[in-house]
């Protein structure tokens, strides 16, 4: 029991990651259509952009602050009106082509200027324990999660309690039914991307104390994130957050009770069986297309 | 921090790969290492060794009158590129290769290098590197078969440990020092009570911590790369992981301790190679090291800065740049620094290119290796 609370903790730390990856996944989906298969990527630099503030100088929580800024400006900003929308007008397909590019470029980027050996990043929190029914759990750990569900709530009360934020959903909905209702709708499109880096930002955050801060911890991240996606519901933030946590969950406990050697086939197992009996995703709603 | 280009010799180097006119005054030695991928720690760190090794040599007259061109070539700690960089350097007809260092890599080049007679001088630590009869492949550092019986007898004796638990990476280096280990503790009578296996770049040890921790061994002994060891040390503390952690050289490496950021300390073990040995010599190579590269060398630096010297001392002593006599000359070879100063230790080579020479028992205390004892050499 002791072992399964903290694998379940564990599990649910680094799914609350995945989720928020996830998350941002979706929204971008939702509100322009983009499949951005730079997402890991997205994740993997704002732990650099953290690391370089400190290297000059800054402490922990400020160079956060500057990751955070420097991830809104250039994972968000600079990506929509660099990258998306020149690309958009020409389709999904090519504007995947531009995201796929994009990641290795910035992969390829953070090798060469920084490097290309794995780099310590701070924790959140000291290591200490706290015993829970005869569990040790770490408080790092719960750190992480705690940051995570408070993200998950702060958004989904933006999304839900604010004016800006139904009109965020109004968009993904139907776009050109809000810009008749008046809805500015670049700007919504805008925002979305905004949030999206914020949501990458703080997942690296989160994430590089574990991994460390590496060049290649995208593609393990974005994949993740992908498949948390497809699980859950694409065209759900909600799905996107389930899956998140049922792929940190499920991961640990297969490694621990099933097998070590198999752990990264569980979700491709769960992916599958989810694409074919229930293709909307667990939580996602099927959408229907005039072709 | 921010690297672009930055040593004269690669540059040379480069220039070196496709130049059969240069070859002709200078002494081509390619390098194929894990610059990029899992193995980056350990390729830049055998890098930057051999090139500081390679700048002293050529800055007095390069090996017998010629100075050493030495590409580098990135296998991205994938065996089958590595392969596809050492046909492409084979062209050329180079001299010796140095590199790789990850085992399944080196496994994989051997192969070609044997084929054309050019010796490989190598970082692998796998036991089947040197038990398949290849004449032309040698290791600055121990194999598995020398150095597990001495961590077992530190596991037997040092911690007292009448059950373990091991953590091993699945690739050619994990499975060789786990199959190794799991011989010795056998032979000693500790129980091997946990047997974990984990993945090369592995990112999350939550699980295999909390089996360990469940197998309640008397010790744990780990043997992974360099990143997943700090990741794993960071894990294992996180959950409060109170039972001695014992490594083998790369769980006690000065990278490891500084990812691990306070993870690694009470780490103790064996090591084959450190800048922490009380050697003057090796102190002296870790401070130019640290000088010129800004950063503090591993084990797979002094593998690095060594193998150029036993390229040098050999070559120097059969008077000729021919490798089949090299291999003839190498195996059996003992140096000593009296001899060769570059090689920091005296080393002797065997017949199958093992390296028999001191090594030591280590613990990590306060962010630092420190040394606790020296082992005197297998053959002494």
């Amino acid at each position: 029991m002791a072992s399964f609370i903290q694998l379940l903790v564990s599990g649910l730390a680094t799914g609350a990651i995945y989720a928020l990856i996830a998350v941002g996944f979706t929204l971008l989906w939702q509100t322009s259509q983009t499949i951005n298969f730079a997402q890991g990527e997205f994740v993997m630099l704002p732990a650099f952009f953290v690391l370089a503030a400190m290297n000059a100088g800054a402490p922990f929580w400020p160079a956060a602050l500057i990751g955070v800024a420097l991830s809104i400006v250039i994972l968000g900003i600079l990506f929509k009106f660099i990258i998306v929308d020149p690309m958009f007008k020409y389709g999904v397909l090519p504007l995947v082509i531009s995201t796929i590019a994009l990641s290795l470029f910035l992969k390829e980027g953070v090798k060469d200027f920084y490097s290309s050996q794995a780099q310590s990043f701070p924790a959140l929190v000291p290591a200490s324990d706290i015993h829970v029914f005869g569990a040790v759990v770490s408080t790092q750990s719960l750190a992480v999660l705690a940051v995570a569900i408070v993200t998950v709530i702060v958004l989904h009360l933006l999304l839900t309690k604010t004016r800006t934020g139904r009109q965020m959903q109004a968009t993904a909905q139907n776009p050109l039914l809000a810009r008749i209702l008046g809805i500015p709708v670049q700007r919504m499109v805008l925002y979305t991307f905004l949030l999206n880096a914020v949501l990458v930002a703080i997942a690296s955050i989160l994430v590089s104390p574990i991994y460390l801060a590496k060049f290649t911890n995208g593609e393990t991240l974005g994949m993740a994130a992908f498949i948390a996606a497809i699980i859950g519901g694409f065209n759900q933030v909600r799905g996107a957050v389930l899956g998140g946590v049922i792929l940190g969950v499920l991961d640990n406990l297969s490694a621990a009770y099933i097998s070590s050697q198999y752990r990264g086939a569980f979700p491709l197992i769960i992916l599958i069986a989810v694409i074919l009996f229930r293709p909307q995703g667990l939580l996602g709603r099927i959408e229907e297309r005039t072709v | 921090m921010f690297r672009t280009g930055l040593f004269a010799s690669v540059i040379f180097a480069s220039v070196g790969l496709a130049g059969p006119v240069l070859a002709q005054s200078t002494v081509y030695i390619p390098a194929i290492l894990e610059l990029s991928g899992a193995g980056a720690v350990s390729g830049t760190n055998f890098r930057d060794g051999m090139l500081l090794a390679i700048d002293e040599i050529n800055a007095k007259g390069g090996i017998l009158g010629k100075k050493i061109e030495t590409p580098l070539l990135d296998t991205q700690s994938d065996a089958g590129i590595s392969r596809a960089q050492v046909q492409k350097v084979l062209d050329n007809k180079p001299y010796a290769i140095l590199g790789p260092v990850f085992s399944g890599s080196v496994l994989v080049d051997m192969l070609l290098t044997q084929q054309a007679e050019i010796p490989e001088i190598v970082g692998g630590e796998a036991a089947a590197i040197t038990q398949k009869g290849n004449p032309y492949v040698f290791r600055t550092s121990f194999g598995q078969q020398f150095s597990m019986p001495k961590i077992a007898n530190y596991m037997r004796d040092g911690v007292k440990a009448k059950t373990v638990g091991v953590l091993w990476v699945n690739n050619d280096f994990g499975k060789g020092g786990r199959d190794n280990f799991i011989k010795e503790m056998n032979s000693r009578d500790i129980k091997v009570v946990a047997d974990i296996s984990t993945e090369s770049g592995q990112a999350d040890f939550s699980a295999d911590v909390v089996k360990l921790k469940g197998a309640n061994a008397d010790a744990i002994f780990v043997y992974l790369n360099e990143e997943e060891s700090a990741r794993f040390l960071r894990e294992a503390r996180k959950q409060g992981i109170n039972k001695p952690l014992i490594g083998e050289t790369t769980l006690l490496g000065q990278k490891v301790i500084d990812l691990a950021a306070g993870a690694a300390n009470g780490v103790r073990g064996h090591v084959g190679l450190t800048i922490d040995a009380p050697i003057p010599a090796v102190q002296e190579f870790a401070a130019n090291f640290k000088k010129r590269f800004n950063y503090a060398c591993d084990h797979n630096g002094i593998k690095g800065y060594t193998a150029v010297y036993f390229i040098k001392h050999v070559t120097e002593k059969i008077g000729k740049l021919d490798g089949k006599a090299f291999a003839e000359a190498a195996h059996g070879i003992t140096i000593t620094p009296k001899d060769e100063p570059g090689i920091l230790m005296e080393a002797t080579w065997d017949k199958n290119g093992d390296i028999d020479r001191i090594s030591f028992l280590g613990e990590v205390v306060d962010g630092k290796q420190k040394i606790v004892e020296t082992l005197p050499k297998l053959g002494k």
